[in-house]
């Protein structure tokens, strides 16, 4: 085992490490914005609408994420689409992490208790400050684990990424151990780090959750 | 623009290897069926040492990324003086990777049944074994069905990954087209079309026997 050329591909590895971060957290935004458009469209919308969105939700989730940035990154220029591999990447995490996201708020959507909403309706508030005061809080608290969970698990989706050549972590571990031909221990290295980043993750996650659920629960 | 000739004509040789992405995915599952089942039974053990391995074991693997895991596995392997075609190291690494979802999805199960039935059978004098082989496994595995399912669906979207290693499923034989017909588009969709109506297929099942474990 060598362990010397770490430190000389250090600033690289630094920069992979930079640009993973980024397309997480992009993507992850990105999707989950999405993902609440496509649940609030599911639940105000017209039908033909909500009929087309379930379709985009069952071939989104039934398609492998390398595919569907395949289809993206390879088959979108032959349709005018022509994207850069980071761009292209986090549009494809963003799209890939959509349907996920609408999944997890509209069954928070559906814990919202319906007296609540028929409370609301009864004394006459209107239906978008009832979204934004009542269904949007209420909904938001008990579908964050799920958030949480879906958050950590686009962590891992992140290296797909580069397969489509976005210069993420695995990117530069691979160009790195094709250089220097320590393919083991520089795999090696990357799942500690991926087991080490996910495992703080879900603790910072954890933490996160019980802060904000706090008032739900009961003092004693 | 879009060629439907180029898209229907890619059905053939990826349909062809869609055996590959099924034999990953169905050895995959049926790889860490055996192996959750031992960290499932390690998980829920009176020893400390062996909860502690099962745990580590199910946050490794749920922590590390599929596609890291695979290359590991690959460089590993060799090394430890293992030389086995990259198949049965692709189905190996699938397989392992599963079997900490797998562990989880039983442990769930088991922990779902009423305690009562256990302490009931316990109370008329039911040796502990055949608590286990009559009473807790058999409702265990009715209720995971669902769950396992949904884990296969899973696996048939993660065996795209072995094409790194070079295994001709779906994805690496769709590389393969849209190399040789210059029309990415038409080919990766025919890919997704194919993953697609396996995933409905499955999804049909899970339904099914969700629909009977309910009743």
């Amino acid at each position: 085992m060598e362990w010397s050329v770490f430190q000389q591909y250090g600033p690289m590895l630094l920069r992979g490490f930079g640009v993973t971060i980024f397309c997480w957290l992009m993507g992850t935004v990105l999707a989950m914005g999405l993902g609440l458009i496509i649940a609030l469209m599911q639940r105000y919308g017209p039908r033909p609408l909500r009929w087309l969105l379930q379709v985009y939700i069952e071939v989104i989730r039934g398609t492998p994420f390398l595919v569907q940035l395949f289809v993206l990154y390879y088959g979108g220029p032959l349709v005018g689409l022509r994207l850069d591999a980071l761009p292209a990447g986090l549009l494809g995490l963003t799209i890939y992490g959509s349907p996920y996201f609408a999944e997890i708020f509209r069954s928070g959507f559906n814990a919202v208790p319906v007296g609540q909403l028929e409370a609301a309706r009864a004394i006459g508030m209107s239906e978008t400050n009832i979204i934004r005061r009542i269904l949007l809080p209420l909904g938001l608290v008990s579908a964050l684990p799920a958030l949480v969970n879906f958050s950590i698990i686009l962590t891992k989706e992140t290296v797909i990424l580069s397969i489509i050549t976005v210069p993420e972590l695995m990117y530069q571990v691979s160009r790195m151990s094709t250089e220097t031909f320590r393919y083991l221990e520089a795999n090696l290295v990357l799942a500690l780090f991926f087991w080490g980043l996910v495992e703080t993750i879900s603790r910072v996650g954890r933490r996160l959750e019980a802060r904000i659920t706090r008032h739900l629960i009961e003092r004693v | 623009m879009f060629s439907i000739q180029t898209f229907l004509d890619a059905f053939g040789p990826l349909a062809m290897a869609a055996r590959y992405t099924l034999l990953v995915s169905g050895l995959g599952i049926a790889l860490g069926l055996v192996i959750g089942a031992l960290i499932c039974a390690a998980a829920l053990s009176k020893s400390r040492a062996l909860r502690r391995f099962a745990a580590i074991w199910v946050s490794f693997l749920r922590g590390v990324p599929l596609l890291v895991q695979l290359l590991l596995m690959f460089y590993l392997l060799p090394v430890v003086g293992i030389n086995v075609p990259a198949l049965a190291a692709a189905v190996i690494t699938v397989g392992i990777c599963a079997s900490a979802y797998i562990a989880e999805i039983w442990r769930g199960a088991i922990g779902a049944l009423p305690p009562g039935q256990t302490e009931a059978a316990a109370a008329i004098g039911i040796a502990p074994t055949t608590i286990w082989t009559r009473i807790v496994l058999p409702q265990a595995v009715v209720m995971s069905l669902p769950a396992l399912v949904n884990e296969l669906i899973l696996l048939v979207k993660a065996s795209s990954l072995v094409s790194v290693v070079g295994i001709m499923e779906v994805t690496r034989a769709s590389q393969a087209q849209a190399a040789t017909t210059f029309r990415p588009l038409e080919v990766y969709l025919a890919a997704a079309c194919i993953y697609l109506a396996i995933n409905l297929c499955l999804a049909g099942i899970g339904r099914w026997l969700e629909h009977r474990a309910a009743v």
